[in-house]
């Protein structure tokens, strides 16, 4: 028992996600009660404006929430300071990089930056795990070029290298296949999986690939507009939580293809 | 960051400067040999005492104060583009040259409209610097004071150009209201000039840039980190308010500082940064800062330069000269380089 609650690192208690207005207080949900242990793959999936960003947001600091307590390996995240967060949990996020002439190396050395002095010196640990992120994203021939001149699944490639590189023991991702084909998908799923089994960190999702995360996702999270589900893959087909994702008319979820199929018109 | 070997960029960006600097001082209505500057900076005897006091007293003032003002709006310029993230923010996005602008109206303009009861037309060396310190410092406070109050950066830009816009009518009325000779007054410092600082007002100039330019070291980091955004910067541990006020006080201690000895420069900040991204090729700003500093001594040294030279009787207004040598570069410069960055 003890062991398991050792292996939280990703702990809601009765969380409320939403938006703080002047007047009015736009709740988006509310009593979301997680636990994410170490060394998963979670997905969390729902159609677009469900909410899953503002959870991811709201997990990771950049917004506050409206109530309820989010624990990070033990901690209550509200009492960490940005610095203490930046070396628990990183980010990769959907919104472009500004345009500057930045190289990849540069990209994923900033990485480093919580654990870096004050002047920004990279001492040969910092060099080692840049060097290590580098090689587990496949990027090494990448790494001088600079970032404005990469493909969308590069730059993504690139950015994982960079969250890694902060050594992180979460790592999070909105929808990092955004704009991308069916090979990158793939190739950034697998990727992701390969990160989790080799290096025992959480990385937690946001996806539109219902299909490639019941494959590959430890654990699943579907957000419908009034039920939330969490679980494994399996867990999730058996209880048929799959069928709240979307409206019934267009697509309907096959149990014994585990994949969505759309309905004959 | 892992930093590429630019040794070789600064070394001939300093000889460069050094060279620019004794022809700054070379160049003027008297024409002193170099042999002689030489010898008058080095503390030998000299035949002619009026060279002497030329080149101690107005040449080697008026050179220090354009390295210092062009390294210094420079360097504020780069800043302003980091924090917005906007190619096009310069030192004056604040509407700090328009608040200096306003304090100098109110002393010149003023006094005819409220019927000289501020001032006599006499003004003292230091009045003028004063005016423009306490108008600068008065926009500036009401920017930062918005700026804590907004949460989107981009808002203080648009909250700068306005305060910019407004000081720019109350000063339009004023004129309005103005006789010719305190308008023409008003119009000579508008133009800007290095020339008329003595050596005590330069050292409270390099003293409080000294104080400016050391505060941009300790901003390199959260400077760098900014070239991914916000969001990414405080995931990395970034204190994003206090960085951005850090940031926004050396700007406007800078630019506060420079408009109120040497007037409104226009364009050496906004065009400098640039002309440093592009010969370095770089966004790390702990190449960029230092290139920025030098590059920006230099163009404001050649264009003091080019202002003294055409009539050697007297000079053009540095102002305009910054604007017709620079903008051509920068278009030639963007021109082949296709692209502008943060």
């Amino acid at each position: 028992m003890k062991n398991s609650k050792e292996n939280l690192v990703l702990k809601t208690e009765n969380l409320s996600i939403g938006y703080q207005q002047k007047k009015s207080t736009k709740i988006i949900r509310s009593e979301i009660n997680l636990e994410i242990k170490k060394g998963k793959l979670v997905a969390i999936l729902g159609k677009n404006g469900i909410g899953k960003s503002t959870l991811l947001r709201t997990l990771s600091k950049v917004q506050e929430p409206l109530s309820g307590k989010i624990f990070i390996n033990q901690k209550n995240m509200q009492e960490l300071s940005e610095k203490e967060l930046s070396t628990q949990l990183s980010l990769v996020l959907t919104e472009r990089l500004p345009e500057s002439q930045l190289t990849v190396y540069e990209i994923i050395a900033l990485g480093r930056q919580p654990y870096t002095n004050w002047i920004d010196k990279l001492c040969t640990s910092d060099i080692e795990k840049i060097e290590v992120a580098i090689e587990q994203t496949e990027i090494e021939h990448l790494k001088n070029s600079r970032f404005h001149e990469l493909s969308d699944g590069q730059l993504q490639r690139v950015l994982i290298a960079r969250a890694l590189a902060q050594d992180t023991e979460i790592i999070i991702l909105d929808e990092p296949t955004a704009h991308l084909d069916m090979h990158h998908t793939i190739k950034i799923f697998s990727l992701l999986k390969e990160l989790v089994l080799k290096t025992q960190k959480t990385i937690i999702i946001s996806s539109h690939e219902v299909n490639l995360a019941i494959q590959l996702a430890d654990e699943m999270m579907l957000l419908s507009s009034d039920t939330l589900h969490f679980g494994t893959p399996t867990e999730l087909i058996k209880a048929n939580a799959f069928t709240t994702l979307f409206p019934k008319e267009l697509v309907t979820f096959n149990k014994t293809l585990a994949q969505f199929v759309i309905t004959k018109i | 960051m892992k930093e590429k070997n630019y040794s070789k960029h600064f070394l001939l960006l300093s000889v460069i400067l050094i060279v620019f600097f004794f022809l700054n001082i070379r160049f003027g209505s008297v024409s002193i040999p170099f042999k002689d500057i030489f010898n008058i900076l080095f503390g030998e005897d000299i035949s002619k005492d009026s060279w002497e006091t030329i080149i101690i007293n107005f040449r080697v003032p008026k050179a220090i104060t354009a390295i210092l003002v062009g390294s210094g709006l420079s360097v504020c310029g780069l800043l302003m583009q980091t924090l917005f993230r906007n190619p096009l923010a310069g030192p004056f996005v604040l509407g700090i040259s328009s608040g200096a602008s306003l304090g100098v109206a109110i002393l010149i303009l003023g006094s005819s409209v409220f019927g000289g009861a501020l001032l006599t037309n006499s003004f003292s060396n230091l009045s003028l610097p004063i005016a423009a310190s306490f108008g600068a410092f008065l926009v500036l406070s009401s920017v930062i004071l918005a700026a804590n109050k907004v949460r989107n950066t981009m808002s203080i830009l648009i909250i700068g150009l306005m305060f910019g816009s407004l000081t720019s009518a109350v000063i339009s009325v004023l004129a309005y209201f103005s006789e010719a000779a305190q308008i023409q007054q008003y119009l000579f410092w508008s133009f800007g000039s290095l020339g008329n600082l003595s050596w005590n007002e330069l050292i409270v100039l390099s003293s409080i840039y000294s104080v400016g330019i050391v505060g941009t070291i300790f901003v390199i980091k959260p400077l760098n980190s900014l070239l991914l955004g916000e969001s990414y910067a405080k995931s990395l541990g970034i204190n994003i308010k206090k960085s951005r006020n850090i940031i926004l006080l050396i700007t406007s201690l800078l630019t506060g500082v420079i408009t109120a000895f040497s007037g409104p420069i226009a364009f050496v900040g906004l065009a400098v940064p640039h002309i440093a991204k592009i010969i370095f090729s770089s966004s790390n700003h702990k190449i960029l800062l230092p290139a920025t500093a030098i590059i920006g001594a230099i163009v404001l040294l050649i264009c003091d330069s080019i202002a003294q030279l055409p009539t050697s009787e007297f000079s053009l207004p540095i102002n305009a000269i910054t604007s017709l040598f620079g903008a051509p570069v920068v278009i030639w410069l963007l021109i082949r380089k296709k692209k502008l960055y943060v």
